[in-house]
């Protein structure tokens, strides 16, 4: 490490010209955990600031201290050379120019999108009232000029993808054409083809003399968009560089050199057919033919959209097959609700954890407990003793939290943590069939490759895992067999490893010229 | 039309319910249809309900609960009716101490941090023991003009809640501060993040709960010409039972003031269609807590069906 990369970026570049932002000597706390610890940051105007770090390095902390969610316990912020550190609101940042997307999304479920689009600037008629007629009319043109089509401004928020959330999210905030625009994981949920499009914004705003800050986990988009990089590790200043290899960034931030990328598909898939589904229609699905086995990981690949995730919700009874059989080892069953399929032997692990898997303020124990409480029951009362065993053990074969104690809440933990933890859940049932979907987004290297080896060891055991994944290159080396979804069909069929995504892209878009 | 008709709050079709219903218990009664004067005793009755029910449902919008609205009623009544007689200037600070009880809830809300519940449960309690000491004996009286003015019977007092109905809309659905309301009760943590200055917002709300409960106060006076140091405690369950009939959903971000209106009038027509009935008025609280079960589970039943079709 050299001389200027270990000294806190604050003394280097104080003085010499206004930054736009900058903390020093930052910590904060949450609980007992020490999420940033005398913590130092600082970008220029005019520039695109990488923020690079695994899970839990305090990136996502420092974001929320510098757009003004949460308070430093100690240390100083500075907006263009104001010091702000007491005024703990976003609403005077934003008056600022600072403007956040954050990684959990800010938008309002209940809103709609031209709602949460001009919640802070509506349109104004007489007596300033709102025009709630021009709203539409006022978000469409705002989409239009970040050209976005295929979204409704007068649709729910909460009934939109998560890709599209993002999008909204994203162009939220760039429309206020901000001084200052942090991006935390804003990629994380996106196609390459909407990734291009955020980089074109980025770049018009740094070349509008905005300072741009966001953080990603895809090394690639790092290197082709950041002007400079700041690495974070264990809630601290490591380095920032104007170039950095993928190798010299993947040292600093485990503080450990690192192995290759995915680990060797070493298992066989068994003889007998664990699930198989015949002409199932449902949401977008129009005849999905499947047929998993014991053992297997069955990737489903497809653009976005083509009906994956209603694939995988129809298998786990939180949504309804308008048609089709499900037939389980031989047996045809008919899955109602979630009841069903967890009583079936089918766990699903989804990607938005904060709304679909955990009870965040609880503890990582309880957490993982609850889907087999009933087994380590007495009389009504739960036996800890045996809780505390069966959790243990399993919070040790993932290296959950590095060791701490799992009466933790687990609303402290790193994304990739809660993760984790998710599926630490299932492990402990029988489940024999894993619906994994996208279960990696927004998790750091170092995490993904404990979550890849951890699939493998779980169809070694015998289960059967049906793989759904937004970055098809996992896809592509994790899976023995890939099905391509289009339009609701299968419509390609690949034999794994696939080794090559673009073999996947292509089977996905195919067709699409044909037609 | 269909989405339209999907929108139409659960509010209004059980108001609809419950006035049929209030016809045809009236008419096989008494061998009649109701007359003007019947439709007259039935706004007044309802007005105070109106006013404590907007102002709740702009604190359930928040995703808060206001339980204090009894007391602020109870105190603001006592005022009033010991007060107002001697000086018509008393109502503006009736109307200002309502404003100042229900401040007092929001500083304690969004800047102490406390639980809503916890909150107002605790301030029902101070504002009632208030109400005691103002007026320790139920009395008092309310000037003649005050009275001919707010319940006058060649002026329908009808307009005026239909006024104040549209003013409720006007605020939630065309101002800033109304879309506020809802980014905060949709998810406080995420408007905070994009900007919503949420402390400020429910300090407001609560504000506004009070002076609402104010209003109430002075209505229920001047229709009762006496006040009574327990007259609120009615409205605690009352309110809260027309916004959650009326459609408001208690987790906030989703409902009107509007909805709100249609539940405290149907609520207040329960209670008509019980005394036609010829019912116990000892039951009467027993049957609007039934109603207001029934109703809510129609609401829910009705929601997930809603649902179920949009996913299907």
């Amino acid at each position: 490490m050299t001389e200027t990369s270990s000294m806190a970026p604050a003394q280097q570049e104080s003085g010499s010209q206004t930054l736009a932002v900058r903390a020093s000597g930052v910590d904060r706390a949450f609980g007992g955990v020490q999420a940033l610890r005398d913590a130092s940051f600082a970008a220029r105007p005019g520039e695109i600031h990488a923020l690079a770090g695994e899970n839990g390095a305090g990136k996502s902390t420092l974001i929320k201290v510098l757009c003004g969610l949460i308070k430093a316990d100690r240390g100083t912020v500075e907006i263009f050379g104001t010091e702000v550190s007491r005024v703990v609101e976003p609403a005077a940042r934003r008056r600022m120019g600072v403007a956040t997307a954050f990684q959990e999304l800010s938008l309002l479920p209940d809103l709609t999108v031209a709602e949460n689009l001009l919640l802070e600037n509506p349109p104004r008629g007489r007596l300033g009232l709102v025009k709630r007629r021009g709203l539409g009319p006022a978000a469409e043109e705002i989409l239009g000029r970040y050209g976005v089509d295929d979204i409704d401004p007068r649709a729910t928020a909460a009934d939109l993808s998560v890709a599209q959330r993002q999008v909204v999210e994203l162009v939220r905030v760039l429309a206020g054409e901000p001084r200052v625009v942090i991006l935390d994981e804003p990629t994380a949920a996106l196609a390459d083809r909407q990734v291009e499009w955020l980089a074109g914004h980025m770049r018009q705003l740094r070349d509008a003399g905005s300072c741009v800050i966001f953080t990603s986990h895809r090394w690639r988009e790092i290197e082709a968009l950041a002007d400079r990089v700041t690495v974070f590790r264990n809630g601290t200043h490591v380095a920032t560089r104007d170039t950095l290899s993928e190798a010299e960034a993947v040292t600093l931030m485990s503080g450990r050199s690192f192995a290759g990328a995915y680990p060797e598909l070493t298992t066989v898939p068994q003889r007998e057919s664990a699930l198989r589904v015949k002409g199932l229609h449902s949401g977008r699905l129009h005849g999905v033919d499947l047929d998993l086995r014991r053992g297997e990981i069955l990737g489903v690949g497809g653009l976005a959209g083509q009906g994956q995730r209603d694939l995988f919700l129809t298998l786990f009874g939180a949504q309804k097959a308008r048609q089709g059989t499900i037939t389980l080892d031989g047996k045809a069953v008919a899955i109602r609700s979630t009841k069903d399929a967890i009583r079936a032997g089918i766990a699903y692990v989804p990607e938005d954890r904060k709304a679909e898997g955990l009870f965040l303020p609880l503890s990582i124990r309880d957490n993982i407990a609850a889907a087999t409480l009933s087994r380590r029951n007495t009389a009504g009362f739960v036996r800890r003793g045996a809780e505390r065993t069966a959790v243990g053990s399993i919070v040790d074969q993932l290296s959950i939290g590095k060791g701490r104690s799992t009466n933790r809440a687990v609303d402290t933990l790193s994304g990739g943590n809660q993760q984790k933890v998710v599926m630490a859940r299932w492990l402990l049932t029988d489940a024999r069939i894993l619906l994994l979907f996208d279960v990696t987004r927004g998790v750091d290297a170092a995490t993904k490759h404990d979550i890849y080896e951890l699939v493998g060891k779980l169809a070694a055991q015998g289960r059967a895992i049906l793989y759904y994944s937004s970055e098809t290159e996992e896809i592509a080396h994790l899976c023995h067999r890939v099905l391509v979804l289009r339009e609701g069909r299968v419509a390609a069929e690949l034999a794994g490893p696939v080794g090559d995504a673009e073999r996947i892209v292509a089977a996905s878009i195919k067709e699409n010229h044909d037609a | 039309m269909r989405e339209a008709l999907r929108r139409v709050s659960i509010g209004y079709l059980v108001l609809a319910a419950t006035a049929v219903a209030y016809l045809v218990v009236y008419t096989s009664r008494l061998g009649r249809f109701p007359t003007s004067f019947d439709y007259l005793s039935i706004l007044n009755t309802t007005l105070p309900l109106v006013f404590v029910a907007i102002g709740q449902s702009l604190v359930v919008l928040t995703g808060g609960i206001d339980l204090s609205v009894g007391g602020m009623v109870s105190v603001c009544v006592a005022v009033t009716a010991t007060t107002v007689s001697s000086s018509v200037f008393w109502l503006v600070v009736v109307l200002a101490l309502g404003t100042a009880c229900g401040a007092l809830n929001g500083l304690i809300v969004a800047y102490g941090r406390i639980a809503p519940i916890l909150t107002t449960l605790a301030t029902l309690s101070i504002f009632t023991g208030l109400a005691l000491r103002v007026m320790p004996v139920p009395g008092g009286s309310i000037p003649q003009e005050v009275r001919l003015v707010l319940t006058n019977p060649a002026t329908p007092t009808g307009l005026i809640w239909l006024g104040l109905a549209v003013v409720g809309w006007l605020v939630l659905r065309r101002t800033r501060f109304g879309m506020r309301v809802y980014a905060i009760g949709s998810d406080e943590a995420s408007a905070r993040a994009v900007g919503v200055p949420a402390a400020a917002v429910k300090l407001k709300v609560y504000a506004l709960s009070g002076l609402c409960s104010a209003l109430a106060a002075v209505f229920y006076v001047s229709t009762t010409t006496s006040g009574d140091a327990n007259a609120g405690n009615p409205f605690i369950l009352t309110s809260i039972a027309s916004v959650v009939v009326g459609g408001v959903a208690f987790a906030g971000g989703r409902g009107s003031a509007l909805g709100a209106v249609a539940g405290a009038v149907a609520l207040t027509l329960v209670i008509d269609i019980l005394f036609f009935s010829g019912i116990d008025p000892l039951y009467q609280s027993l049957f609007q807590g039934l109603f207001l079960v029934v109703a809510v589970l129609l609401g829910t039943v009705a929601a997930l069906a809603a649902r179920r079709r949009r996913q299907a």
